[in-house]
């Protein structure tokens, strides 16, 4: 099982800025030096610059690997290097098996071709052949809803529809390795639902998946090991909790002065019996040890966490001044931490931590930290929203009603 | 350089759907949405001919010999074949920019969009060459055996759009000139290639026209048609030449340029 599956080799990839050639004064000395020096691109010319550097891993037949990163770190080099569309300036790439990429799906549709026409050209572009796409048509066109609309011209579609087809097409094709890059969130809630539970199975089936994407949670929930790409290089490699936490905190540094009013929290870590993680399952309990640090003397002090869901809304707030009744104080060059402990009744999604440093007394708010952690909390039932109402369902025995009567077109009600 | 023709070869076998899809969708979104349909198919090569046969009767007025009906058909069965060779290279020579979205991001062979071209010009070409056969019978030119030159003196001149065809996409790829230069030395061909008149119009300047690939197979082809005489062996085998090595030394060449078509584009 611990087969190889494709294997990246110290692969360098160069690119220019800006116009390749403006003119042909430039060309003409560019020619000249590629065919005479015939250099390999061992070093960089003028306007040149390391998309990729250096980059090595391996992924495992039916590994879920994932790639993160901020824009422009490369991930989507690295993907376009798989996929064959580029070669690599310097260093090897191995693909054991037949390889299909799921980039921007509906690249080939064209928009005067009705649905089911993009559907065979699609299909076939990707790798199918007619045959094939004949033989799953069927298939594809029910996971994309779109049965009603499949013989309309695609311009008449709106955007979503657009989307949901491409994936549908590129969902069928059964590769041995899938590269997917940030497809997952086209169309609406349920389908892209849909496109991760679709994903799932085909990670399941022991499809090797290579996971491009800016959704953390998706990669998080997918990927069994990650790689953290930054400035072409890559930062690490390894499970993906403990990658996406180090990404995460990147972003949310220790802090050593904010606010400058002298007392401020200068660290948050959310964790559980086992330590920090970025991943968390509903109803699990956490800790959250927020470290205050002060340059003065403050008295009366209380510190509030609040957890924001992905769509901004503060759906909690706690202070320990109201929890525990007492408040604390600090003489200069003191440090504190104050743990809350928290269980998680929380919906499947993305979640961030917030904390304020406040006096009530006096109203003064000291300091604010608007991004101080984030986590994702996982869920192995289908249900939506933001809390966790841990819901059990039952059925009564069918009974019987009486007839409707053979002239009640609409039922009678009391007026 | 064999290998790598080979591999193309294979891999052009395994995709042949996808050449077939892409011909496909050329022909179709050629004439979609306008009225007339695939009626321009035969229309554009109709006005060709007619205006071979205008020129030809001014060049008959001017120099007083009388129109033979033999000229027109020269010119008729001319004028289809270079329709075909002109629309062939300027499609396929823009076919990789056009389809710029999936060079960038999905990987195929990609000598497919300039072939699909030249064979989706070649559906017009059929349909065009069924006008001129009925033209032809019309006209009464009987079967003869010379007829049979016709396939052969095809196959070539596809061969050469391709080959031709196939070149000019990659560069128009790395450089937009490219586009309108093919514009340009398209529109002026005409004036020196033998589609209006004969090379033997020419006397001993008619070596300077067949160096012009095209002109062989286009004489050779009237010659079938008509009865006349075959262009000179030597002629026919160098545009034979042209045509097939053309075509593997444009093949070899856009398969060396490929990798970089994604971020050339």
């Amino acid at each position: 099982m611990d087969e190889i599956a494709l294997e990246v080799d110290h692969v360098y990839k160069k690119f220019k800025k800006g116009e390749v050639y403006d003119s042909l004064r430039d060309l003409l000395p560019a020619l000249a030096n590629r065919f005479l020096a015939r250099r390999q691109g061992a070093e960089l010319g003028t306007r040149e610059f390391w998309a990729v550097r250096d980059v090595s891993f391996q992924v495992n037949r039916g590994e879920a690997f994932g790639v993160i990163g901020a824009n422009g770190a490369g991930k989507s080099t690295i993907l376009k290097l798989l996929s064959g569309i580029m070669q690599p300036t310097r260093g090897a790439l191995s693909i054991h098996g037949r390889l299909s990429a799921l980039i921007e799906v509906s690249a080939g549709f064209h928009p005067d071709l009705t649905g089911r026409e993009n559907v065979f050209l699609n299909g076939a572009i990707l790798g199918m052949t007619r045959r094939e796409i004949a033989s799953r048509f069927d298939e594809i066109v029910a996971f994309s809803d779109l049965a009603e609309f499949i013989d309309t011209p695609v311009k008449r579609y709106s955007s979503g529809m657009f989307a949901r087809l491409g994936f549908s097409v590129a969902a069928h094709v059964d590769p041995d390795i899938l590269l997917v890059d940030e497809v997952l969130s086209v169309g609406d809630f349920v389908f892209q639902q849909k496109c991760l539970d679709h994903m799932n199975r085909v990670i399941r089936s022991g499809t090797t998946v290579v996971f491009v994407s800016h959704n953390l949670q998706a990669v998080a929930a997918l990927c069994h090991r990650v790689l953290l790409m930054d400035h072409g290089q890559a930062a690490i490699i390894g499970p993906s909790d403990a990658v996406i936490r180090t990404y995460l905190s990147q972003a949310e540094t220790r802090r050593s002065q904010a606010l400058g009013s002298g007392v401020f929290v200068s660290h948050l870590e959310v964790r559980d019996a086992a330590g920090p993680r970025a991943q968390y399952r509903s109803g699990d309990r956490v800790t959250v040890d927020v470290d205050v640090v002060s340059r003065g003397r403050f008295e009366r002090l209380a510190v509030v966490i609040g957890l924001m869901d992905a769509r901004e809304y503060n759906i909690f707030n706690a202070s320990s001044e109201s929890v525990s009744g007492t408040s604390f104080a600090l003489a200069p060059d003191e440090a504190i931490t104050c743990t809350f402990e928290l269980q998680l009744h929380l919906a499947a999604g993305r979640y961030r931590f917030c904390t304020w440093l406040f006096r009530y007394d006096t109203e003064t708010l000291y300091d604010h930290w608007a991004s101080a952690a984030t986590i994702f909390v996982s869920n192995d039932t289908d249900d939506r929203g933001v809390v966790n109402l841990y819901p059990k369902v039952r059925f009564s025995a069918r009974r019987a009603v009486p007839p409707a009567a053979e002239n009640a077109v609409a039922p009678t009600r009391p007026s | 350089m064999a290998r790598g023709l080979r591999h193309l070869a294979v891999e052009l076998f395994r995709r042949r759907d996808l050449l077939y899809l892409v011909t496909w969708r050329d022909i179709k979104l050629k004439y979609k949405q306008s009225v007339m349909g695939f009626l321009w198919a035969v229309l554009m090569p109709l006005v060709i001919v007619s205006a071979g046969l205008i020129v030809r009767f001014g060049f008959g007025k001017l120099s007083g010999t009388p129109l033979k009906l033999d000229d027109l058909i020269l010119v008729t069965v001319k004028a289809a074949p270079w329709a075909f060779f002109v629309s062939g290279i300027r499609f396929a020579s823009n076919s990789l920019i056009a389809n710029a979205n999936l060079v960038t991001k999905i990987y195929m062979p990609r000598e497919i969009f300039p072939i699909a071209s030249v064979l989706s010009q070649l559906m017009d070409f059929a349909v065009a060459s069924a006008v001129v056969v009925v033209m032809l019978a019309i006209a009464g030119v009987p079967l003869r055996l010379e007829l049979l030159w016709i396939v052969p003196l095809l196959l070539l001149l596809v061969l050469l759009t391709t080959a031709l065809g196939v070149f000019l996409s990659a560069a128009a790829l790395f450089f937009r000139d490219v586009k309108y230069i093919v514009e340009v030395i398209l529109t002026f061909a005409i004036f020196f290639t033998p589609v209006f008149y004969e090379v033997a119009l020419f006397g001993r300047w008619q070596t300077l026209l067949l160096l012009n690939p095209v002109s062989p197979l286009l004489e050779g082809l009237a010659a079938a048609a008509t009865g006349r005489a075959m262009p000179a062996p030597i002629w026919l085998g160098y545009s034979a030449i042209f045509s097939i090595g053309g075509c593997l030394a444009s093949l070899a060449f856009f398969k060396k340029l490929e990798p970089y078509f994604a971020e050339s584009v």
